[in-house]
């Protein structure tokens, strides 16, 4: 496991940390520079990238439709790849995408099906190219929404070896074994879902949320609550329940799609989740780390 | 140990908010799917609701004309008119005696949802098929009949507005209700304990027809030959047959040509890949998922058959739109039987398989009739 993250430090240090999401492409690779640029200025302390994926199964419609602008303005891995290694913020970058796309890297574009050897079914594609690309281009870590704690060891042993964080989702449905299945391998953070469904910006703040964290209590790890957070209230709110950190997506996106001055927008909103989220961090109840 | 686990294919490559609803959803089909009363009021449905069993017709005139024994399990005369009426009994049920007072589907083409809509309207379960709006447009008597059994169809208008889009709004509901709600999966497709499942509730299919070819010629057959989409009716037909020295074949929608950038057919020319929750073959991603059927054209495949074309027990082949419609259009002239598009691919490779002369009796798996293809056989043959 990683032991020295800068993902958690990053968190720890900037506590309550305002985590970003964006999906990398939309609507083109050089906005997003920008964008990200604009984020870390308004006081992001941690920034997911999204490497987007055709078949995006955890996302609600406004992240839906960012990936697949992201698509169409012809996102690839190693374009995204070379936007991380172009960006110069202070923030810790993150890579959120889908398994397939980790396993497809690498694995080159010839179909294996004229080689395959029909004895050995279990030598399919790796994660390790994508790690190691990943960790040249100073990623810090890898967020996969569709890959499991039960299948995620060879993905957790090439994470080790370039010394980057795997983070996990922790959903309301998530009890008893398989959230200790999960917290024995999750670094960086634990990424909360603050209630059941897809990503979407919502109005108000779950009390799933509530449950949540204190069924993470015992576990040694930063916590950040992530789905539905839109607003600097929502993040106060968050923090208060005693959130080390909150993560806002679709809200951002929904500035990205519809604003006319995007990059001053997103500057002020993140500007606007971290007053919020400090705010909850100020209020007199919670024992802070 | 990953679950749902064949030779490496298969798992639960989902969201962290499904897989506890997965893991309960397995552990009720473990439990109930086992007990004595299950299995007697399915036996019950699949005979007085669906019409089981079906019988194995000897093919008379096709069997002369290429000098060797072609059976045929006729799926095609269960209600609704293809096999798919064994899963969603079986889904529905356990749905229904898990406490789940909703279901869900996707359709394509809208034979599952006609499906998913009967079993609803028969165990008095509300009803929502999600599916595309190109869908909805293309195949408007499904939707009249989804609508009449009292199904809401809901209407997909993201993304291509496709089969696609309506599996991952299908999946956005569940994952937001799984509390009172059953997503009743189509073919041995998505995450355990799907492919499981599902083949387990086709099953009846092969044990139906492994006793009647024994009653009927004292053997089993040479060859046991079905169509593959996602694989449902395929498995459904070789599950029993699996330890016996019974040849299988699987054909695949080879649209335009397996070597073309047109075709539904991951087993023979695609790779391994994570898709819909499940690790599998799919196609390549230069290759456009297309074939003349809508049940055939789906990008990936179960993982049971993944696993059996890496391991050497089945050998897939794509049937090109073209050698399917030959096939249609010579099941139909010969014995007088309109095969659905998607069994008539499975027709078409057991003719090849005559033609080759290597297997003296075939089994085809008729896994549906051909009513609803009317229209693509009118504009290809001119009627
Ligand atoms: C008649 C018929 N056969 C076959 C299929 C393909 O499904 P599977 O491969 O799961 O049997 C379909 C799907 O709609 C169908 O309607």
């Amino acid at each position: 496991m990683n032991t020295d993250s800068e993902i958690e430090r990053a968190i720890r240090e900037n506590h309550p940390a305002l985590i970003t999401y964006l999906t990398a492409g939309d609507p083109s690779l050089e906005e997003t520079k920008a964008y990200v640029e604009a984020l870390d200025r308004g006081g992001a302390d941690l920034i997911e990238l999204g490497l987007p994926f055709s078949e995006p199964i955890a996302e609600g419609p406004t992240i839906q439709a960012a990936i697949n602008r992201a698509l169409e303005a012809g996102t690839t891995p190693e374009r995204f790849f070379e936007l991380v290694d172009d960006l110069e913020v202070e923030a810790p970058l993150l890579v959120m995408t889908y398994y397939n796309m980790i396993l497809q890297y690498g694995s080159g574009a010839e179909p294996r099906s004229a080689e395959r050897d029909a004895t050995e079914p279990q030598n399919g594609p790796d994660p390790e190219p994508f790690v190691e690309r990943a960790a040249e281009t100073g990623l810090a870590g890898i967020i996969v929404p569709d890959l499991p704690a039960e299948e995620a060891a060879p993905l957790r042993a090439a994470c080790d070896e370039r010394g980057l964080d795997l983070v996990f989702i922790v959903a309301p449905t998530t009890n008893g074994e398989r959230l200790d299945r999960i917290m024995s391998q999750a670094s960086g953070f634990a990424y909360v879902q603050a209630r059941l469904g897809t990503t979407g910006a919502r109005a108000d703040v779950s009390s799933a949320t509530h449950d949540s964290l204190a069924r993470l209590e015992e576990y040694d790890v930063p916590k950040a609550v992530g789905f539905g957070v839109s607003e600097g209230e929502h993040a106060r709110e968050i923090v208060e329940a005693g959130a080390d950190g909150v993560i806002v997506g679709s809200a951002l996106i929904d500035i990205v799609a519809e604003s006319e001055t995007p990059v001053a927008d997103l500057e002020a909103k993140a500007c606007e989740l971290k007053g919020g989220a400090e705010r909850g961090a100020n209020a007199p109840e919670p024992e802070q780390p | 140990m990953s679950q749902g686990d064949f030779e490496g294919y298969g798992g639960r490559h989902v969201p962290e908010p499904l897989l506890e609803p997965l893991e309960q959803l397995a552990d009720a089909y473990d439990d109930v799917s086992a007990t004595d009363e299950f299995q007697t009021e399915l036996r019950d449905l699949l005979e007085e609701f669906a019409g089981r069993p079906t019988p194995i017709y000897y093919a008379r005139n096709l069997s002369e004309r290429y000098g060797v024994d072609i059976y045929l399990k006729r799926e095609d005369l269960l209600h609704g008119g293809a096999h798919k009426i064994n899963n969603v009994l079986g889904q529905g049920l356990l749905a229904k005696k898990a406490g789940r007072e909703r279901l869900i589907a996707e359709t394509g083409a809208g034979q599952h949802g006609v499906a998913t809509a009967m079993v609803g309207a028969l165990l008095d379960l509300e009803t929502e098929i999600y599916m595309g709006k190109k869908d909805v447009e293309r195949q408007e008597m499904n939707v009249f009949r989804m609508r009449l059994m009292g199904a809401d169809v809901n209407e997909v208008t993201r993304g291509d507005a496709g089969l696609a889009d309506a599996v991952d709004a299908a999946l956005e509901d569940f994952a937001e209700n799984v509390e009172d709600t059953h997503y009743l999966v189509g073919s041995v497709v998505g995450p355990d304990p799907f492919p499981r499942m599902v083949r387990d509730f086709q099953s009846v299919i092969g044990e139906e027809a492994r006793e009647q070819m024994k009653a009927k010629t004292g053997e089993l057959p040479d060859a046991a030959v079905a169509c593959v989409g996602g694989g449902s009716n395929a498995i459904g037909l070789f599950h029993a047959f699996r330890d016996d020295d019974v040849a299988f074949y699987g054909a695949e929608g080879g649209g335009e040509g397996t070597d073309s950038k047109r075709h539904a057919a991951p087993l023979s020319s695609g790779d391994d890949e994570v898709l819909h929750g499940m690790k599998t073959r799919v196609i390549d991603e230069d290759v456009e998922v297309h074939s003349v059927s809508a049940g055939l054209d789906y990008p990936g495949v179960g993982p049971e058959h993944a696993m059996f074309d890496a391991v050497g027990r089945c050998e897939y082949t794509g049937i090109t739109d073209d050698e399917a419609l030959a096939a249609f259009r010579e099941l139909s002239e010969t014995e007088g039987i309109i095969p659905a598009l998607e069994s008539s691919h499975g027709v078409a490779r057991a003719l090849q398989l005559a033609d080759d002369g290597e297997h003296d009796t075939i089994l085809v798996n008729l896994s549906g009739r051909g009513d609803k293809d009317m229209e693509t056989a009118a504009a290809t043959f001119d009627l």
